[in-house]
């Protein structure tokens, strides 16, 4: 099964990539984790999720093509 | 104007209506034309910088002979070459949390026009207290993000900035403009957009922002929209809190409390020296037996001289609440303090609980 992801803002400084296609993550806690190790300094970043476009305040279970987006606060004006 | 739903009430309502515009720089000088053209009859523009050439690119209101001069007071002038009947009031200093009630309080609604997650704080907190409603924008690189927050709701709380983020980013950890640069397109779109959310909000029009989230990709062409929940471990805004933080260092300077994972706090509680500080409210679960006292977050900055001198851990439902109430502690009380990561939700994940 396949989950996409969407990095916004300055996240896409850490992923190098503002989408990533990963397989067999059955909730966001699993996405999570797998990222923070692929991307260690992810660990350190603020952002919150959302899945399918609505934001998330606890683990979510993930079925198969949902959207998992994260994004971070911006300062800029 | 003549459209369909924008007759002589809606007019009205704008006549009679007051705006803040907070930050007269990239999203404040492209909004501020707008709200003029519309017919809102009294704007307050605040804005403590002076121009700098470097400005010029996005902050479309100022042209080189005003390098040097007050943002807000330039801004001014041109609104009222625009249109001379508008009411204008000039606020030419940064707002801070002993200016913001007095100020804020004077006009219905807030637009976001500042540079820095300081200010934007310092807004939302104040528009908290006042129950005022504030059109949030903000620009990163090559994306925007848009959204109205706290507007009054029949039942509960409204969504505030801190639904999105509880606490503010260290030192270093988000960029600010200055350092990453922005296309001045950019913060064209996202402060015009602030404005035309601010005419829907007086004029009823239409469907707000609020509730959503809208991230704009200007080298995409692309916006993502989000809905938007309430954080149920949000910091609590009291008046007397606000008065007493300090949002520059709050959110600039301020060094991070430690936090500490469930094996050193198993650890840390064996010591005899250590004070455990549950700060959840009374009516959450799970009761504990390993804490030393319950302050409620809401009773907290009242009840500190309470706290005895012993190092302090605190704890709460998912480790967020914690780190704002140890921030608080240190601050006041100067006592070594630590926060539980991931609280007792952590907790009570570990093997054998």
């Amino acid at each position: 099964m396949q989950i996409e992801l969407l990095f916004f803002g300055s996240l896409t400084d850490v992923t190098t990539v503002s989408r990533l296609i990963v397989e067999n993550m059955t909730d966001t806690e699993l996405v999570k984790a797998y990222l923070e190790e692929r991307y260690p300094a992810l660990r350190a970043a603020k952002y919150f999720m959302a899945v399918n476009q609505q934001m998330i305040q606890q683990v979510h279970t993930l079925q198969p093509g949902d959207v998992v987006a994260f994004m971070p606060p911006f300062s800029g004006g | 104007m003549i459209l369909p739903g924008f007759g002589q009430e809606a007019q009205e309502k704008l006549r009679a209506a007051k705006v803040l515009i907070v930050g007269m720089g990239g999203l404040g000088c492209p909004a501020l034309p707008y709200l003029a053209g519309a017919g809102v009859g009294t704007i307050g523009i605040m804005d403590g910088d002076t121009v700098s050439l470097s400005n010029l690119h996005r902050q479309v209101l100022f042209t080189e002979e005003d390098i040097g001069s007050n943002k807000a007071t330039v801004a001014a002038a041109r609104l009222q070459l625009q249109d001379a009947e508008i009411k204008v009031a000039v606020y030419p200093y940064t707002l801070t949390n002993q200016n913001a009630l007095d100020i804020i309080g004077q006009y219905d609604l807030v637009l976001d026009g500042t540079d820095n997650f300081a200010a934007k704080y310092l807004i939302n907190d104040a528009c908290v207290l006042l129950k005022k409603p504030f059109i949030y924008g903000a620009v990163s690189r090559f994306q925007g993000q848009l959204a109205v927050f706290n507007m009054p709701v029949a039942e509960g709380r409204p969504l505030n900035y801190r639904d999105l983020f509880p606490v503010s980013p260290r030192p270093g950890e988000i960029q600010s403009c200055e350092e990453t640069g922005v296309i001045g397109v950019l913060p064209g779109i996202i402060g015009t957009m602030q404005a035309a959310e601010v005419v829907k909000l007086i004029t009823g029009l239409g469907d707000l922002l609020y509730g959503r989230l809208l991230n704009y990709d200007v080298l995409q062409a692309r916006s993502y929209e989000i809905r938007l929940s309430l954080q149920p471990e949000i910091p609590v805004i009291d008046k007397d809190s606000f008065l007493q933080m300090n949002y520059a260092f709050d959110c600039e300077e301020e060094e991070d409390v430690p936090e500490i994972n469930v094996a050193e706090f198993n650890r840390l509680v064996q010591q005899p020296n250590i004070f455990v500080l549950d700060v959840r409210e009374r009516h959450e679960y799970p009761a504990i037996d390993f804490s030393d006292a319950q302050i409620p977050m809401s009773e907290l900055q009242s009840s500190l001289e309470t706290l005895p001198e012993k190092e302090i851990c605190v704890i709460c439902h998912q480790g967020i609440r914690s780190v704002y109430a140890a921030q608080l502690i240190r601050a006041r009380r100067n006592l070594p303090v630590y926060s539980l990561k991931g609280g007792l939700t952590a907790y009570f994940n570990q093997p054998g609980k």
